[in-house]
């Protein structure tokens, strides 16, 4: 599945898409866990979006999205995916390749 | 996506099922798959998972009319296109018609890290997108175990998976889920058989001695009878095809009608009317006997009829078959022309027994002939026990029997004895039994046959020679002698014997008869003389009487005158009494 074109953002930028649906409680605490990381440790070099595939089966299908919520960074590489609500901070902080080591 | 307690139907009450359309399959399972339910389906790598979800999602969007959704996490969407279009699936012309649609799910583990609670809501909604888009009725989620490789957490992976076939089964799908069996004693890596409670279904994949078999086997199929053996299966262009061992019961139709064999005198020996129509009939014999001389007449005499013919040949090419029947005045070649034969010639090492019967199977099937030859199933023994050929032959008689076909097994016997100890097993199935058998005696080897069983017809009881001619095999008449029937120079000489001794006795009869003639001829002869001879005297005596008759008239006369004119007297008349008697004139 080739990625999809983006627009390049600015060197050592996040690209991050959250992938929810949003009337569940997993995902509404995925959307405030993931704000609460981004604001704490990307401050101003993130884009975060947030996609109801509810809404989007088609573009779940295109970013295989299986599990739910599930976080893809596209940006900076390695593409990571991220599953689950998002609770496990220090899990989300390795994931995003903030910290060094797997806790 | 809750899941809800679906009322079960009364136990009484018929399961309702989906046809899979797979050749074969929908008969074990008497009508299918549970319909709106889920149907697991494991077996080995390379065991013909994915095949089977693709045909029957295939065969209910081409021949059912119920859409379906192809949900893969394996192999890619034009990996699987390729592989349907080996089977002569068009996936791609499917899903434009919008009766398929199709879904690779593919995630990689090394990208993947948990960080919390999740569900597979990601791919719920995937598969509802998916059904609504072509109002699907079926779906293959093949195979679903995969996401345990890649999806952290398996507790929960384990839950979604179960509220996912609990949702299907709400949403009223018939689902077919595959699943690796990588140990024997389990039938799935992660154990969700014990979610899907309504039918299993276990395919294999065996080799032995270097031939595959692929088998099939109906492990659980809740609230409906099914087949419980294994049954082996064959995946070739046209799909799957299942062949059913056994029918469940022996009730096929048993016509009371008779055809020929072709040969007049065996008819003759069975009734005069040959063999019933349906039934079955192994001819054995050891090679060089004139098994498939006897074949080609049956198929000659179909055909004739204007019957169809299927003929398998497992040892000669059919070009052969027609060149050698040829010498005996049998001509197949127009038959082959006007379609009425059809030959197929495999030899059985090729593949494996059971493929060789599911081809047999697929033929007859197609080519609905009226009579089959196997020619011979012995050949079968060469790849694989006594045992499988019987139950393979088990199940291909009880498919001929419920087509009403006509079939003749040749079957070669070892030239040293055991001819019927060892076919005994497999005789039982057959109605009839024709022996051909090579008599050697007197140091040349000559052929006989005998019908050494037919059931429920009067059928001879006698050993006869036949000789094969240009015009065919011919019966000869039977001659028995003090140790059996004759045959060959000793029947000749027999003849010989008897023709000589008519022959003498014909000469001795006549001579009497000549005899009789000769003695006829000589009393005759006889006769005549006598009778020559009777009326000589007879003139003589005749003459003499007259004679004496006139001399006593004309001494009458004389004394008369003498005595007139000599007026002598009576004594001198006496004394002279011989004088005048000398006295001429």
């Amino acid at each position: 599945m080739p990625l999809r074109k983006i627009p390049m953002p600015k060197r050592g930028n996040y690209l991050l898409r959250l992938y929810v649906i949003r009337s569940t409680q997993k995902s509404e605490r995925a959307i405030e866990n993931m704000k609460r990381v981004c604001e704490a440790h990307l401050q101003g070099r993130y884009d975060l979006e947030v996609i109801d595939i509810l809404q989007h089966a088609n573009l779940a299908r295109d970013e295989q999205i299986v599990a739910v919520p599930t976080l893809i960074k596209r940006l900076p590489a390695p593409l990571r995916r991220l599953v689950g609500d998002m609770s496990d901070l220090n899990k989300v902080l390795f994931g995003l390749d903030l910290r060094m080591q797997e806790p | 996506m809750t899941q809800k307690k679906r009322a079960r139907p009364p136990s009484f009450k018929a399961l309702p099922k989906a046809l899979t359309g797979i050749q074969g399959l929908d008969e074990i399972t008497g009508g299918g798959l549970p319909s709106g339910r889920p149907t697991l389906v494991s077996g080995g790598a390379g065991s013909g998972k994915t095949m089977f979800g693709l045909e029957f999602l295939v065969r209910g969007a081409t021949q059912y009319d119920e859409p379906g959704v192809f949900i893969s996490f394996e192999e890619t969407l034009p990996d699987l296109a390729k592989n349907a279009a080996s089977l002569g699936f068009d996936l791609d012309g499917l899903v434009a018609q919008k009766k398929l649609f199709m879904d690779h799910v593919r995630i990689s583990r090394s990208e993947i890290a948990e960080t919390g609670e999740y569900d597979l809501d990601g791919l719920f909604i995937r598969i509802a997108d998916a059904i609504q888009r072509v109002g699907a009725k079926r779906i293959v989620l093949d195979t679903i175990e995969a996401l345990f490789g890649e999806l952290p957490n398996p507790g929960i992976l384990r839950a979604e998976i179960r509220r996912l076939f609990g949702w299907l089964k709400d949403k009223g799908l018939t689902t077919v889920i595959t699943a690796e069996r990588d140990r024997p004693d389990k039938l799935t890596r992660h154990g969700i058989e014990e979610f899907v409670s309504d039918c299993v279904i276990v395919l294999d994949h065996r080799i032995r001695e270097e031939i595959s078999t692929r088998r099939l086997r109906i492990v659980k199929y809740r609230g409906s009878t099914h087949g419980t053996n294994e049954y082996p299966f064959l995946i070739d262009e046209h799909g799957i095809s299942v062949l059913p061992i056994s029918s469940l019961g022996l009730d096929h139709a048993a016509p009371a009608t008779r055809i020929s064999t072709g040969i007049d005198r065996l008819d003759g020996m069975m009734g005069g009317k040959g063999f019933y129509r349906g039934s079955s009939i192994l001819m054995s014999g050891t090679s060089g006997t004139g098994k498939t001389s006897v074949a080609a007449h049956f198929v000659d005499a179909a055909c004739r009829r204007g019957e169809r013919c299927l003929y398998f040949a497992f040892e000669e090419s059919p070009k052969q078959i027609v060149r050698n029947m040829r010498s005996i005045g049998i001509d197949l070649e127009p038959w082959l022309r006007k379609g009425l034969l059809q030959f197929h010639a495999a030899r059985p090492t090729y593949a494996g027994i059971e493929e060789v019967l599911l081809v047999t199977h697929k033929h007859i099937a197609s080519f609905k002939p009226n009579v089959v030859v196997v020619d011979p199933i012995t050949n079968l023994l060469t790849v694989s026990t006594l045992n499988e050929v019987r139950s393979m032959l088990t199940r291909l008689v009880d498919f001929l029997k419920t087509l009403e076909i006509t079939a003749l097994f040749a079957s070669l016997t070892a030239a040293d004895g055991f001819l019927e100890a060892n076919e005994a097993d497999i005789s039982s199935l057959m109605d009839t039994w024709l022996l051909l058998k090579a008599i050697e005696v007197g140091g040349e080897r000559n052929r006989a046959m005998y019908v050494l069983k037919s059931r429920g017809m009067e059928h001879s009881n006698q050993i006869r020679e036949f000789v094969l001619t240009n015009d065919g095999l011919r019966l000869l008449d039977v001659y028995l002698g003090p140790e059996g029937v004759l045959t060959g120079s000793a029947r000749v000489s027999q003849e010989g014997r008897e023709k000589a001794a008519g022959t003498s006795r014909r000469q001795h009869l006549e001579g009497r008869g000549r005899e009789l003639d000769r003695k006829r001829e000589i009393f005759e002869a006889r006769m005549t003389m006598l009778r020559a001879e009777f009326q000589v005297e007879e003139e003589l005596i005749q003459q003499s009487i007259s004679e004496s008759k006139l001399l006593d008239k004309e001494l009458l006369q004389d004394r008369g005158q003498m005595v007139r004119s000599r007026e002598a007297d009576a004594s001198a008349y006496r004394k002279n009494g011989s004088a005048p008697v000398a006295r001429p004139r």
